[in-house]
């Protein structure tokens, strides 16, 4: 258990490369002559959109998928394929979205037990493996509390909890799949702070994000695929995000800020006056007009979400006044907020937004059944399935028909989804909490350009985000809320990148 | 939440309580035989002490069984059925009580046919995997139904003598006075069983290995913990302590009835649950299943103390059942609001 031995392999020779990889499902490709080399100590970016074939190529270096061609090197000697033991024995650990911990157990089991299932111990004593969990979160420089239930940490924690197993397994090669997608500004900042530690030790990293600002600072080398083929390699020097973004998508995507001061009228759609809940937010006054985006922002815990929530009726105001075109609404449960017109979709769209089982048709309906009523007890099914087409067409869902199940669509198109759902019920105000975590540039594009048009509309929309680029493209204004207060609205020019994070996080 | 601090170690509070409210549960105990003591002084009693602890001698080795496939995610509802099917089998094969092959023996073929069943349950339910309570609802109709038809139906009255000999054997006997208190044996066994399976839980990779498949199935199968190994060798390890939990009972019975045992799942699970086990898998402590089954039989002797009709036993089971399961939910409802209000305050 000596995890701070010098970096092994020459220089030169990559940790592990990997040639011409393909590999197929059924007659669809997945990979096809993909090419990766990983030098130790070095960041390699894996960027792409969804459904590239990155999460094909990770399985195959951590043996949980054998690929149809191709050769794998580890240290410069081939090894035909991998299989899942035998990555863990060679150093390669990956760290899952999910981070695959153990949610009953302490912070200290989590990080020794799969060390300790490798050397096919029988028995298990917590105290003799404490040392070693205590000594890596020691050498990261992490206050870790090892006593503490891995369900009761925050998402940053059971990502570094997931890091210290990874590194107690002597880890040569660790691919973190989308690790910053959960966290905040400055946790990112922590997370990026320990993948130096980690190149110091020599350890080579795998990095696969949507972010691609953090893509480009953390990383020295990179790879792009699309659609399963390998589009080009190269040391991070080399790209911007302009050049990173065309090769991703084939494409030049538009991001610059296309906001133009809308004509409002005189009234707010929605006037929120000193809302507060206890333990979550005090005294919240803003407007939002028609034909506005309004982005709330904030760190995580800091009551963004919890505004939204209490709005919807998630989460009951304790005081304050919310008027929805002029008229006071009190917002006791949802069915009030749905009937004073707000719509929200909400942070989690896979557990909390949809039917995955059920078909896109279905989904879209969900929410709005009222609409589409004929007498007290039947359904205008013309009406309905005039919505259905409508909303399926506006928002461009990929999918071969809307009778598709929503659990076989990807994340864009499944987020897309219940943007139908809650614009079938033509709300006033919009509420969004992420719109895009989670989803591949492309799909971002399109996404707040929907967002746009239902602004233009006449809809009023909030943006909870913590994605500061997303919030400079599509907010007319930002809303700053730190511990439960708001600090700051920017407006115009005032809404720039480093005046958001500077605020946020002050 | 930029930073992570160690907390302070758990207060004294806080360990009292236990990370299964083993304390909790201590405490409800404590406060029931001061009650009961308080209504009827006559309780409180070596007598009693000594009744309640030989009631529950059959009920905690099943609690064992269940404690364990509970920590795992899944639920067993057929341990009663193979508890009947290899002691009943057992005194079977020794010709109704004509042939002696000596206790060991009897004991040593039940376990075999309980680990046998177990295998059964663990086999369909780790290569196919199914939901736990429907294969053990469907293999307990199964055993049931396979014992009456092919084993046997009849009551059988004459134990072989070297099981006999233990029906009648007091560990401790204290005579006289009127109060005669007596401790039988079979407790001796039952508590080597209770740190045996406490070492196991806490001590094995095997053990560890039963909360990791009950924490997150998924995760232990990346961490590299052989899923299907483990959950099989648990399902035979119920089916074994079921076995003996089955051969106990029908030494304190004094009778093999094939027809016995037949409904006393559901107070088994309940007792468990109560001990702090999450329904959920992943979490549970023999300690609190200790004091959970003891729980339940105290509250049965004493409502029968008291002249509570037998009908009302289930029902206030019930009650705390419900109760129990109801604090631990608030309580963790209220420990995720502590967390958000943390948040506020941080930075």
């Amino acid at each position: 258990m000596t995890s701070s031995n010098p970096p092994t392999g020459q220089p030169g020779v990559p940790v592990l490369e990997v040639r011409n990889i393909s590999k197929s499902y059924g007659g669809a490709k997945a990979l096809e002559g993909v090419s990766l080399a990983l030098q130790a100590g070095h960041v390699h970016c894996l960027a792409g959109e969804n459904g590239c074939g990155k999460s094909t190529l990770i399985k195959i270096i951590s043996g949980a998928e054998r690929p149809d061609g191709g050769e794998i090197f580890i240290d410069g000697k081939p090894h035909p394929f991998m299989t899942p033991s035998q990555a863990i024995k060679e150093g390669i650990q990956v760290i899952y979205q999910d981070f695959s911990l153990f949610p009953n157990l302490t912070v200290a089991e989590n990080i020794v037990l799969t060390s300790v299932v490798a050397k096919r111990s029988k028995v298990f004593s917590a105290g003799k493996n404490r040392p070693a969990a205590e000594r890596i979160v020691k050498e990261l420089g992490l206050t870790l509390d090892l006593d503490k239930d891995v369900e009761r940490l925050s998402v940053a924690d059971k990502q570094l909890t997931a890091i210290c197993r990874a590194l107690v397994s002597e880890a040569r090669v660790i691919i973190m799949d989308e690790p910053t997608t959960a966290l905040t500004h400055s946790e990112v900042a922590r997370l990026f702070g320990i993948v130096r530690k980690l190149q110091d030790r020599g350890v080579a990293l795998v990095f696969v994000s949507h972010k691609l600002e953090e893509a480009l600072q953390v990383s020295q080398d990179l790879t792009i695929l699309r659609n399963g083929i390998h589009v080009v390699s190269g040391p991070t020097t080399g790209f911007d995000r302009r050049s990173l973004i065309k090769h991703m998508t084939g494409r030049a995507v538009n991001e610059t800020r296309l906001i133009t001061s809308p004509q409002l009228e005189e009234r707010p759609v929605l006037s929120v006056r000193s809302l507060s809940v206890s333990g979550a937010f005090h005294d919240v006054s803003f407007d939002l007009h028609r034909g506005e985006i309004l982005g709330i922002t904030g760190l995580l815990g800091s009551g963004r979400s919890e505004i939204a929530e209490s709005l919807f009726g998630v989460l009951p105001a304790d005081s304050g006044t919310v008027e929805v075109e002029g008229k006071t609404v009190r917002v006791r449960s949802i069915d009030d907020a749905i009937r004073a017109g707000i719509g929200y979709v909400p942070e989690d769209r896979l557990t909390q937004g949809l039917f995955l089982e059920k078909s896109i048709a279905d989904n879209i309906i969900a929410g709005s059944v009222d609409k589409h009523r004929r007498g007290p007890v039947l359904l205008d099914s013309k009406k309905v399935s005039s919505s259905i087409r409508r909303l399926f067409d506006q928002l461009r869902i990929k999918a071969p028909n809307v009778l598709a199940p929503v659990r076989s669509l990807s994340g864009g198109n499944a987020q897309r989804v219940v943007l139908a759902k809650w614009l079938a019920n033509q709300p006033k105000v919009l509420m969004l909490n992420g719109p895009t975590v989670g989803v591949d540039v492309g799909s971002k594009e399109e996404i707040l350009a929907v967002l746009r048009e239902q602004a233009g509309n006449g809809m009023g929309v909030l943006v909870i985000s913590d994605d500061v680029p997303e919030l400079v493209t599509v907010c007319n204004r930002v809303l700053i809320v730190r511990q439960g207060s708001v600090i700051d609205i920017l407006e115009g020019d005032g809404v720039n990148g480093t005046a958001i994070e500077e605020l946020m996080a002050a | 939440m930029s930073e992570t601090r160690t907390l302070p170690r758990a207060s004294g509070l806080a360990r009292f309580k236990g990370a299964n409210n083993e304390g909790v549960l201590a405490l409800v105990l404590v406060v029931l035989i001061i009650g009961m003591t308080i209504i009827s002084p006559s309780f409180f009693s070596v007598g009693t002490f000594f009744a309640i602890l030989r009631s529950s001698i059959v009920p905690l080795v099943f609690a064992l069984a269940v404690l364990i496939v509970i920590i795992s995610g899944g639920i067993d509802v057929s341990f009663a059925a193979i508890a009947i099917f290899a002691a009943y089998t057992a005194v079977k094969l020794t010709g109704s009580g004509n042939f002696d092959p000596g206790l060991i023996a009897i004991v040593l073929f039940a376990c075999l046919i309980g680990a046998l069943l177990g295998l059964v349950n663990g086999a369909v339910i780790a290569r196919f995997r199914l939901s736990t309570l429907i294969v053990t609802l469907g293999t307990q109709g199964i055993f049931r139904g396979l014992l009456v038809a092919y084993i046997g139906s009849r009551y059988i009255a004459d134990l072989p003598g070297s099981m006999s000999a233990v029906s009648t054997s007091n560990l401790i006997s204290l005579e006289g006075g009127g109060a005669n208190a007596y401790l039988h044996v079979l407790v001796v066994p039952v508590v080597l069983l209770c740190v045996l399976i406490a070492l196991m839980l806490r001590r094995t990779m095997f053990g560890r290995g039963i909360y990791a498949l009950g924490g997150d199935m998924e995760a232990a199968r990346r961490a590299g913990f052989s899923v299907v190994r483990i959950q099989i060798a648990l399902y035979v390890l119920a089916g074994v302590l079921a076995a003996l939990a089955g051969v106990f009972h029908v030494i304190l019975g004094r009778n093999a009835n094939p027809q016995d045992l037949v409904g006393t799942e559901l107070d088994i699970i309940a007792a468990v649950v109560l001990g702090g086990a999450s329904i959920f898998g992943g979490r549970g402590s023999v300690l609190g299943t200790v004091l959970g089954v003891l729980l339940v039989q105290l509250i049965n002797n004493s409502l029968i103390l008291v002249g509570v009709p037998t009908a009302w036993q289930r029902t206030a089971v019930g009650v705390l059942l419900v109760i129990g399961v109801g604090i631990q939910a608030i309580s963790a409802k209220r420990e995720s609001k502590r967390v958000l209000v943390n948040d506020e305050v941080k930075e």
